[in-house]
């Protein structure tokens, strides 16, 4: 192995790494998108009561947040072909992503529905709205874009976890890294070159979340 | 799918001990390092903060998973030797997890009001006591339940270590599955979620004992826990 850093090989290395970022990026926006219906759904579950439903997604999340994203990627991996549903890594880790980070958003929805005045409520009944108007036209206009900073937070964070889903074959720029590595035998330039393009990224991401958090308000 | 129920169970068993380890070595590391780096993110010198601030910033910015990777594969590069991986993970959770960690202890600080600063210079409280006797037994109560679930984060990120070959239970998982079949894959998935939300809960009754006694220290009782959503380990 040679040691030492060089910025002609790190330079040179740079397109493959982007290729790779690009399905980590690609993997994040599936997976947001997933995240933030899915969450939105149990927590609607969650606050009308429905019978049967709220104990089981609430027992889901419970069980879904504590324990490793990794874990349950395995899971849905090599589970579901066994039942006739074959899936490729990058549709496993989007849905694997979505489920893990619909626990989180739907916990932020909550919080965000109830941020709405109980007035809002009042109101909607006693103009006898009916349900589905109750929730798409008043409570959820008003709690979703107060929890935007929120669900923005957990992209950045799916963002940075991402990579682990190289277990199950997702060749994400993790991944490209450690081809390069194998096939120069250097692995300081691709690493760190990763780790810098995750900070350029992730970096600016936070720093707008922070902005947006100061325009509409923390919940 | 059941029959070898009691294999799975003894050889995810076996992994518990490394997930243990590496979770209470990460828990510790981070809060020494989120003690020490969110008091220095207050601190008055610049350089101080600065220094801090990009501890903080480039943990929090770039992947875990590259961040264990580096330090496995490159770091050996570098300085010629390799570490031991249970210890380059317990490293890279610590780091990590300390990271966020300094966050909520500048912010817990942050929340003291500020009359209880202003009442313990009208005592003429030394700065030490200042600190020890006002400011941080209050920052405490507030720091404890975002702990817990930063903890929890750590927790699962010890999974991770599976990928640089610590013996945890994830990877003694791995090493049964080529072996069964499809259903009993599913079962060995199904043991490993339960084995880390025993854990999770574990931590969280440990949290939760703490936080009566921080409580009770300064004469509360601690309100009924929300479920905190936007707040916490993540992000």
């Amino acid at each position: 192995m040679t040691v030492g850093w060089d910025w002609a090989y790190a330079i040179e290395i740079l397109p493959a790494l982007w290729q790779g970022l690009q399905v980590t990026l690609l993997a994040t926006a599936l997976g947001s998108l997933l995240a933030f219906a899915l969450g939105l759904v149990f927590a609607v579950i969650r606050r009308s009561r429905v019978p049967v439903l709220d104990p089981i997604v609430r027992g889901f999340v419970e069980l879904w947040r504590s324990t490793p994203l990794l874990v349950q990627a395995y899971l849905i991996y090599a589970v579901l072909p066994g039942v006739g549903i074959t899936l490729s890594s990058l549709t496993a880790g989007v849905i694997a992503l979505g489920l893990h980070y619909a626990c989180y958003t739907s916990e932020v929805y909550r919080a965000g529905i109830d941020a709405v005045p109980r007035g809002q409520w009042e109101a909607a009944s006693a103009l006898s709205l009916p349900r589905h108007r109750v929730w798409l036209g008043v409570v959820l206009p008003q709690a979703v874009p107060r929890v935007l900073p929120a669900l923005g937070n957990y992209v950045i964070s799916m963002f940075k976890e991402v990579p682990l889903l190289l277990a199950i074959g997702l060749v994400e720029v993790i991944t490209v890294a450690n081809q390069i590595t194998a096939q120069t035998f250097r692995p300081v330039e691709p690493l760190t070159m990763a780790g810098i393009l995750f900070l350029l990224i992730s970096y600016p991401a936070s720093v707008l979340v922070r902005r947006l958090e100061r325009r509409v308000g923390v919940i | 799918m059941f029959e070898n129920l009691p294999l799975i169970i003894s050889r995810l068993a076996a992994g518990i001990p490394q997930t243990v380890i590496a979770t209470v070595g990460g828990i510790v590391l981070t809060i020494v390092l989120a003690s020490v780096a969110g008091l220095a993110l207050l601190s008055r010198s610049r350089l101080v903060r600065t220094v801090s601030r990009t501890y903080v910033e480039v943990f929090r910015g770039t992947s875990e998973v590259v961040q264990l990777f580096w330090i496995f594969f490159v770091l050996p590069a570098l300085v010629g030797y390799q570490i031991i991986p249970l210890a380059a993970g317990v490293l890279v959770l610590g780091l990590n997890h300390g990271a966020y960690g300094a966050e909520i202890v500048r912010g817990a600080v942050q929340s003291v009001p500020k009359a209880q600063y202003e009442g313990s210079l009208a005592l003429s409280l030394s700065p030490r006591d200042r600190m020890l006797r006002v400011i941080l037994p209050q920052a405490l109560v507030e720091m404890l339940p975002p702990f817990n679930n930063l903890f929890i984060q750590l927790l699962k990120s010890t999974a991770l270590l599976s990928l640089v070959v610590v013996n945890e239970v994830v990877r003694q998982g791995q090493l049964l599955v080529p072996n069964l079949g499809v259903g009993e894959t599913l079962t060995i998935y199904l043991v490993e979620l339960l084995i880390f939300l025993v854990l999770a809960l574990m931590i969280t009754a440990v949290m939760r004992a703490l936080e009566r006694r921080a409580s009770a220290r300064l004469g509360r009782t601690p309100a009924p826990r929300a479920r905190r959503a936007a707040v916490g380990g993540v992000a």
